[in-house]
């Protein structure tokens, strides 16, 4: 994991480090039962095209999921992630790049917690965001 | 828009008493197990996710939840479904086509852990209509807002999830 991230050391505009996935259909697999949502157009391939899709497609709470990942790997061990929010605007088909992404747009201090709101997203090979949202983290003071 | 078209609002009186109720309680636990379950699924590297040492080094009273999981409703084949598990429940659109608009958890001071036991309860807070063109007719925009209480009475989450509803109407056959 990276070194820790102090409330001292970032500034709003901050990116933060990006967190790279490409989804397989083990992954989906893996996901549903991690997750307990079993619909098969995540992935099962003639259930999906017989549904009207082109293929298996990425459950969006396991894109919301990821860009909880991208907080949390950011702000261990010692900051907390404290809100993820997204808005499923496409759907993205597995085993394709997708990045999550975040950039600080807030730095502030409520009581003694040290918080930081950020916007996310996740982004298709064509850089088309199909999961944008926000967040909140809080980190600790140097 | 000014170019919208009209269209005839689908949204009862019914439907509008519901805003603010609270469903019935569901039951959701988190184990050791799930949590390793759900961290590996999203594709976590950070061991406080597996190893049980490394989360009590942390201060943690147990494998921490990842953002994300709010644990496993429990499930029984009597009242869950086969393929989704038992649901919480809240309001649908009543459309035939229905599409997940987004999700948005807040946390609480209290950690989510394996060895919880949460107790959610979820309540409509929204409904709101609108002309889409991309989907070429109205469609109902639903707000269901769960909260989600732990073994000591403490609230721990509050999780909201946006519907979205259009097509053929799912409630006139």
């Amino acid at each position: 994991m990276a070194e820790q991230v102090y409330f001292d050391d970032v500034n709003e505009g901050d990116e933060i480090p990006v967190l790279e996935k490409n989804p397989s259909s083990q992954q989906l697999v893996q996901w549903a039962a991690g997750s307990g949502d079993f619909y098969q157009i995540h992935y099962d391939r003639e259930f999906a095209t017989g549904n009207g899709l082109d293929g298996i497609i990425v459950h969006g709470a396991l894109k919301h999921a990821w860009l909880g990942q991208l907080l949390h790997d950011w702000v261990a061990p010692a900051g907390r992630v404290k809100r993820v929010a997204c808005s499923y605007r496409g759907m993205d088909p597995h085993a394709q790049a997708y990045a999550l992404r975040g950039t600080i747009t807030k730095k502030y201090t409520e009581g003694e917690r040290n918080l930081i709101e950020l916007e996310i997203w996740g982004e298709n090979e064509a850089g088309q965001k199909t999961t944008p949202g926000t967040g909140v983290v809080a980190l600790p003071a140097r | 828009m000014a170019d919208e078209p009209d269209f005839e609002s689908v949204v009862t009186d019914e439907m509008r008493a519901l805003i603010g109720v609270e469903g019935p309680a569901t039951v959701s636990e988190l184990t050791t197990t799930s949590v390793r379950m759900f961290a590996r699924a999203v594709g976590y590297t950070d061991p406080v996710f597996y190893d049980e040492a490394e989360a009590t080094k942390q201060g943690y009273r147990g494998l921490p939840a990842p953002p994300g999981y709010l644990g496993t409703p429990i499930f029984n084949p009597t009242n869950s479904d086969a393929t989704f598990g038992q649901r919480g429940g809240g309001f649908r659109p009543p459309y035939k086509n229905q599409l997940n608009g987004g999700t948005d958890i807040e946390y609480f001071d209290e950690e989510i852990c394996s060895g919880d036991v949460l107790t959610s309860r979820t309540k409509l807070e929204s409904i709101d209509e609108r002309y889409s063109g991309a989907l070429g007719g109205p469609m109902m925009i639903t707000v269901n807002a769960t909260t989600y209480t732990n073994q000591n009475g403490m609230v721990v989450a509050i999780s909201r999830g946006t519907g979205i509803g259009y097509g053929p109407r799912s409630d006139n056959e």
